[in-house]
């Protein structure tokens, strides 16, 4: 199988690490040669984060070049815009749609950009764009976004419930696994 | 046992099987997880040193008493370890004795991009390069071997895309290492010049002894391809992006040891190719090695000498289809790092911004203190530099420069390499002002202990340096500490101590507000009818306050209840939350 890609990107604080971390045991777990390539250190500080997820048969490099990604995983919907250039053509952008403005917006020296879900699609994208903040709310933790996002991720890969019921088992910490659980089959069923 | 482990917890995983038992190093992105993931295995002992020349001179220490030893550091640690280093080389070791130096190519979080292979040709050292996990973990266990076969301490290159990947590593026992016995030896470890001078040809014989070793080393290995028009020489992340992008059509003569360099080896894989291309980040260090030997070599003619490769860029250049995807048009805005919502470090900043001080910076999560809307910050260069650098403004301009310009460094930095730079202040008698900002933790590299917390790197009691007592008995006569989310009692301590005749210390102390045991208060919110949309509460740069139709918002999932911005509002529209 040749090498497939995902991006997992936001802004640093969001909790990517966990995504990220699910979706590599689950890919080890099918038997796949799995690369994980993060981002630790001055960028967590709220700035603008991406995480690579590929796996295959093979994988040589850790890291996800322009026009690469099957995929993107997207915690806010401007870092969705932003990477869009790494999607392949036709590519499949699942994104939150959470705006969380950048401190040049804050400062009034630049403007949260409108419509950017259109605008991705308009360029060629396949866009899934769903409220992941309310659905993890509705699930009892706003911080379970990263557990919507991957119920909704698991549309587009052909693996069995179970698989990701496992995953999810082995990688979040016991008294959050119900909640997770919950954001996990909100956000596949939105 | 197969695993997905990143390259930093790989090496931690390679000290732990190679029986390494003593580990010191100064946390530093990309490299802070080695020591880290080490202090999981209870047969490694591990603490976080003051800074990189104390850790790897410890672990220098407990080689020369017997026992596998490892120092991990970024790559401008080295630059601080670099005296010990280059002695090291000639004293050799005892038993193994590990040097792990983590390069940051792109700067995701660094102030340079030096090329840390330069120092293993000035020191005379050899330095391996693992290209993944499985080879950051082998790399590791081979270095030991090397440091005692070859009586040398050995450099371990990682770089960010090696450090903080993730690949699949089959792990292994621990295999105990035997101590070895410490014998009194001088003439091998007394470096004064009658033993230096009989060390040094020791070290020029081990150079050459190790290139022979490296001609027929598996860490240096051929890979065949089908199209001989050209040959790609590469090592390191590099040759991973080499894969992605050519596949096994060229031939590849991959570098798992970068110096010293297997000449043989070299000259026989570019005899066989038409065309030798050498692949590297970095400086042209593969590059004008190969032009040394007289081979027609193209590098970076090619490659950029700044930031990191990928796939794309080798594939372009060497004539394969690059992989395009389409961007939005429109221009989007920036997301650069911020000061979190409740930073201790934002009320101090704002200050400092608000007194116009010309604001000489250091190292740290407060360099963040630079961007707008803070803008507070004039200078960054290495650690310590803060101090030493206040210094030497205020000799040169005097009266001019001493009433408004300032230091600041945090806690961690202070203890690295700040103590240095007030002494001088002490000694030299400048009439400067420093303010350490004191968030009980090494916050950037993401919350380890240092001297100053009382904890150790595990998290036990530990010894504690009173930072008080400490400028007072350096000489410093003014020492003060304020509550940095108290902004009236900032301005008036900064005012006082630039006014003062004489050196003052300012102590900023409030824990980072990330750290598990500060209690966050709840939430403040704003008073609509209240707020006339002055936007004051926005001149702090908190991530936690936008504006929204004329008016100020909280967000309260962010905010931490810091109030620092309720004492900006005149109108009263900041409304503390109800816990």
């Amino acid at each position: 199988m040749t090498t497939k890609s995902i991006m997992i990107v936001g802004v640093g604080g969001q909790g990517s690490l966990l995504a990220s971390k699910l979706l590599g045991h689950l890919l080890m777990g099918q038997g796949y040669d799995v690369k994980v390539s993060e981002v630790h250190g001055m960028s967590q500080r709220g700035g603008s984060v991406v995480t690579y997820v590929r796996y295959g048969d093979k994988v040589c490099s850790p890291v996800i070049d322009q026009g690469q990604a099957d995929a993107i995983v997207s915690f806010e919907l401007l870092e969705a815009a932003r990477w869009l250039r790494f999607l392949k053509p036709g590519g499949q952008v699942v994104t939150n749609t959470q705006q969380i403005e950048p401190m040049p917006v804050i400062t009034g020296a630049a403007q949260y950009p409108e419509q950017l879900a259109e605008k991705m699609q308009a360029a060629g994208a396949k866009v899934d764009a769903i409220d992941c903040l309310s659905l993890a709310q509705e699930a009892g933790n706003a911080k379970a976004v990263n557990l919507v996002l991957l119920g909704r991720l698991s549309h587009y890969f052909d693996f069995p419930e179970n698989v990701w019921q496992e995953a999810i088992e082995a990688c979040v910490p016991e008294k959050f696994l119900d909640v997770n659980k919950k954001a996990f089959e909100l956000g596949k069923n939105a | 046992m197969k695993q997905l482990i990143l390259g930093n917890a790989a090496v931690a995983r390679g000290l732990y099987e190679a029986g390494c038992c003593i580990a010191s190093s100064y946390p530093g992105t990309p490299s802070t997880e080695i020591t880290e993931e080490a202090a999981k295995f209870p047969e490694i002992y591990c603490e976080w040193a003051p800074n990189e020349k104390v850790a790897l001179e410890t672990a220098f220490g407990a080689s020369l008493a017997g026992k596998r030893a490892f120092c991990g550091m970024k790559h401008v640690g080295l630059n601080v370890a670099a005296d010990p280093l280059f002695t090291m080389s000639y004293t050799g070791v005892n038993a193994g004795l590990v040097i792990a130096v983590a390069d940051d190519p792109a700067m995701h979080s660094s102030q340079n991009e030096q090329d840390s292979r330069h120092y293993a040709r000035a020191a005379k050292l050899p330095m391996l390069e693992p290209s993944d996990s499985a080879e950051a973990l082998a790399f590791t266990k081979l270095a030991y071997e090397l440091s005692e076969r070859f009586d040398t301490p050995v450099l371990l290159k990682m770089c960010t895309r090696v450090a903080h990947s993730q690949s699949v590593a089959e792990l292994s026992q621990r295999q105990e290492a035997p101590v070895r016995p410490y014998a009194k030896t001088p003439q091998k470890y007394v470096m004064a010049p009658a033993n230096a001078v009989r060390r040094h040809p020791v070290v020029e014989q081990r150079l050459l002894d190790l290139s022979a070793w490296a001609e027929t080393a598996d860490v240096n290995r051929v890979e065949a391809g089908s199209d001989k028009s050209l040959g790609i020489l590469t090592s390191s992340t590099s040759y991973q992006y080499v894969k992605e992008a050519c596949g096994d059509r060229f031939p590849i003569l991959k570098l798992g040891m970068v110096w010293p360099l297997p000449e043989k080896l070299i000259r026989d894989f570019a005899a066989q190719a038409e065309r030798l291309i050498i692949v590297e980040e970095g400086d042209p260090f593969l590059e004008q090695y190969c032009r040394g030997l007289g081979l027609a070599v193209q590098g970076k003619g090619l490659f950029p000498l700044c930031g990191e490769l990928s796939q794309n860029q080798i594939g372009e250049k060497l004539g394969l289809p690059r992989h395009v995807g389409s961007a939005l048009t429109e221009e989007l805005p920036a997301r650069p790092p911020v000061m979190c919502a409740g930073c201790p470090h934002r009320g101090l900043f704002y200050t400092l911004s608000q007194l116009k001080c010309t604001v000489l910076g250091d190292i740290g999560c407060y360099t963040l203190g630079a961007m707008p809307p803070l803008s507070a910050m004039d200078m960054t260069l290495c650690m310590g530099a803060s101090i030493s650098g206040l210094h030497g403004f205020n000799k040169a301009l005097g009266q001019e420069s001493q009433g408004r310009t300032v230091a600041v460094i945090g806690d961690s930095t202070f203890v690295h390499s700040g103590m240095t730079g007030l002494a001088n202040v002490a000694y030299n008698q400048s009439n400067s002002t420093v303010i350490i900002l004191d968030n009980s933790i090494t916050g950037m590299t993401g919350h380890q202990q240092n001297p100053t917390t009382g904890l150790s790197l595990r998290g036990d009691p530990a010894g504690k340096i009173d930072l008080e007592a400490l400028c007072k008995a350096m000489g410093i006569a003014r020492v003060r500490v304020v509550d940095s989310y108290d902004l009236s009692a900032c301005r008036s301590a900064i005012e006082e101590e630039l006014a003062a005749e004489e050196p003052s210390v300012i102590i900023s102390r409030r824990p980072c507000v990330l750290l598990k045991y500060v209690k966050h208060q709840a939430p403040l919110s704003v008073e609509k009818d209240q707020c006339r949309g002055c936007k004051a509460c926005m001149k702090i740069g908190c991530p936690a306050i936008s504006f929204r139709e004329g008016k100020a918002v909280v967000d309260a999932t962010q905010c931490t209840g810091c109030g620092v911005c309720g004492q900006l509002c005149k109108f009263g529209a900041m409304k503390e939350g109800e816990a």
